[in-house]
């Protein structure tokens, strides 16, 4: 929102929304068409629960889908919030959108990091 | 921040046209502007998705069988693969920008777009295999 009163926190926002879009476009396809089709539908073994429990146990794997569970919904979050603007020409409810998406967007990480921690 | 006006302070207040709601449909790149705008709620279908399944994990044998066969489902199969074609649209279009986000030189000479744009899409396949070995090998 630049409004001609100064300083804003959309920097802030648009740190979270490009880090969480890079990490997305690094890792999401590949862990989709893994574990969302190509297990799913046979074409790969499933892994055994205990390797699957220990993989995500690890701390390096616990750290990393914190980061882009986090990040991917920060980076939703901000675009949707946008899209919500331009799309449905919506930009006098700036702050109710900002609420629901941002809000969102915490909500989930605290989520993650709770599940995370009690694994 | 909640009194945000509807009209512009330096516009006058006598006419301004509404755009109608699906302004974007009519034109190809319009609607692949909005398009590439979407495919961050697939990115976040992703995530929860990804949440859920180490909630699964995370709560015993039975869940993640649970979990394993809703994946089965001809729903969930549909919502991933439409979320797959999503994200590769958000890959390709994020990459394919990054060198108007990333100017970067060498001594005097800058390096040209594609060259950049050509590392992106070398380490996103890097990663994608440094993943899919990690995932395949538990």
């Amino acid at each position: 929102m630049a409004t001609h009163k100064g300083k804003t926190n959309e920097p802030f926002w648009w740190a979270l929304f490009g880090a969480g879009g890079v990490l997305a476009a690094f890792c999401i396809p590949v862990l989709l068409f893994l574990n969302g089709l190509a297990i799913p539908l046979g074409w790969i073994e499933p892994p055994r629960y205990e390797d699957a429990l220990a993989l995500v146990q690890h701390p390096l794997t616990r750290l990393f889908l914190f980061g882009l569970i986090s990040l991917s919904m920060f980076h939703w979050a901000h675009r949707f919030r946008f899209t919500l603007y331009d799309g449905l020409q919506i930009k006098h409810l700036n702050f109710l959108v900002a609420l629901m998406c941002y809000g969102s967007a915490v909500v989930v990480s605290i989520l993650t990091a709770v599940v995370l921690f009690q694994l | 921040m909640s009194h945000y006006p509807r009209y512009k302070k330096y516009r006058p207040r006598v006419y301004s046209k509404r755009m109608p709601i699906f302004w974007w449909v009519r034109k190809w790149p319009h609607a692949r502007f909005i398009l590439r705008e979407l495919t961050s709620v697939f990115v976040a279908f992703y995530a929860i998705v990804l949440l859920l399944h180490v909630r699964s994990l995370a709560a015993g044998p039975e869940a993640y069988a649970n979990f394993m066969a809703w994946l089965q489902t001809p729903v969930a199969l549909a919502l991933h693969t439409v979320a797959l074609v999503m994200v590769l649209y958000h890959s390709i279009t994020w990459f394919s920008l990054a060198p108007k986000a990333m100017v970067l030189r060498v001594g005097r000479t800058r390096i040209p777009g594609w060259a950049i744009a050509g590392a992106n899409f070398a380490a996103w396949g890097l990663f994608s295999l440094i993943l899919a070995w990690i995932v395949l090998t538990v």
